[in-house]
């Protein structure tokens, strides 16, 4: 079956150029989906069949001068899981989808809420009340239909945690507290999971990843018997641009994870206060 | 005797609050501890999670010298 569907991927090719005028064989999002229909393999696995055989999805094509084919094929074999799909965790997926990570598992047990309009990228006035994770699988879908999404409507805690997350590359922190964070960086050593890590207050802006061996979130919060359940953003609230800023900053640091690049976070938290347009990088230890 | 000397201050989120004036260019005296600075400019300990010095976290007893760049980050976790 799968000779047959690369034979047909390869027929389907048509060449093009990239702006810089060198040439690719690209296939068109409508091609895969009737090649989907035709085979029974996923649109998943034809865009990694094509990419396999020379052949560009045309809807990664903006990727490709960034990434090499091999690279694009590890992000559509990779699994991430999202943590919260509140401000952070709405444009973490929106980017993710549309990147081409091939497997999005989606963790919330939250609802909708007026509140949540000024920087939730999912939230719209007719979704109120109604599952964060279900809008969360709509959207990826509606995006970029070759992503499989695995969807959970519960919050993550110190029981479920392992369940939910195994399996994952990468897990990506869009939790809106400091207790949480905790659990789930837990969670993440006893099962060997890099995690990338972010939170804010009105303006200010906080992100870093943590790998299973690092010392993570005590550097930058202190003893975990001693942090409050919540920070500066309960005095300050969440904008829509740190918000929007901060995920797009989570979702480089998982696409260097995947793809074993330097460049990372580790041991490092980036700071910025976008009133000021101060960003830093601290070296924690 | 302590000599006056600069440093940039730069304070993060709510800690704004708490800025002087002119906090990008102010007078300590030289070697005062970090500990000290946050005393000075009443910050409470526990509001101040992450003092870095020239982009290296510090502790409290880390001592200032002037012409340094301290960032003082009070704990975040919104989301």
């Amino acid at each position: 079956m799968n000779a047959h569907a690369i034979e047909k991927i390869i027929k389907s090719a048509q060449p093009k150029v990239f702006p810089d005028k060198t040439a690719y064989n690209s296939i068109s999002l409508s091609q895969i989906v009737q090649l989907s229909k035709a085979t029974g393999v996923s649109s998943r696995q034809i865009e990694i069949m094509a990419l396999e055989n020379g052949v560009v999805p045309e809807r990664y094509a903006r990727n490709m001068k960034s990434f090499s084919p091999q690279d694009q094929i590890a992000l559509l074999k990779a699994q991430v899981s999202i943590v919260g799909l509140g401000g952070l965790g709405g444009t973490v997926v929106e980017i993710l989808a549309r990147i081409g990570i091939g497997i999005l598992n989606v963790i919330d047990g939250d609802t909708f809420e007026e509140s949540n309009l000024n920087r939730q990228f999912l939230s719209i006035p007719e979704q109120m009340a109604k599952s964060k994770a279900d809008a969360a699988a709509q959207r990826i879908k509606t995006i970029n239909s070759a992503v499989e999404v695995k969807v959970h409507h519960r919050f993550l805690d110190a029981e479920n945690g392992v369940a939910l997350l195994r399996h994952s590359n990468v897990c990506v922190d869009c939790l809106d507290n400091l207790k949480t964070r905790f659990i789930l960086e837990r969670l993440c050593k006893q099962i060997k999971l890099p995690l990338v890590s972010a939170a804010l207050a009105g303006a200010t802006a906080q992100v870093t990843t943590i790998f299973p061996q690092d010392q993570g979130l005590k550097l930058i919060y202190g003893a975990e018997e001693k942090v409050p359940p919540k920070g500066a953003e309960t005095a300050l609230g969440t904008l829509p641009y740190a918000v929007t800023f901060l995920a797009a900053l989570e979702c480089a640091e998982v696409i260097k994870v995947i793809l074993d690049k330097p460049g990372l976070l580790r041991n490092k938290l980036l700071v910025a206060d976008l009133d000021d347009a101060v960003i830093d990088i601290v070296t924690l230890c | 005797m302590h000599r006056g000397t600069k440093i940039q201050l730069k304070l993060f989120a709510n800690l704004q609050a708490f800025a002087p004036p002119a906090a990008d260019n102010y007078t300590i005296n030289a070697g005062i501890t970090v500990g000290d600075l946050l005393a000075q400019l009443n910050i409470p300990e526990d509001k101040a999670k992450i003092i870095f010095i020239d982009g290296v976290k510090s502790e409290l007893t880390t001592i200032l010298r002037g012409g340094e760049r301290v960032g003082i980050f009070p704990p975040v976790g919104g989301g």
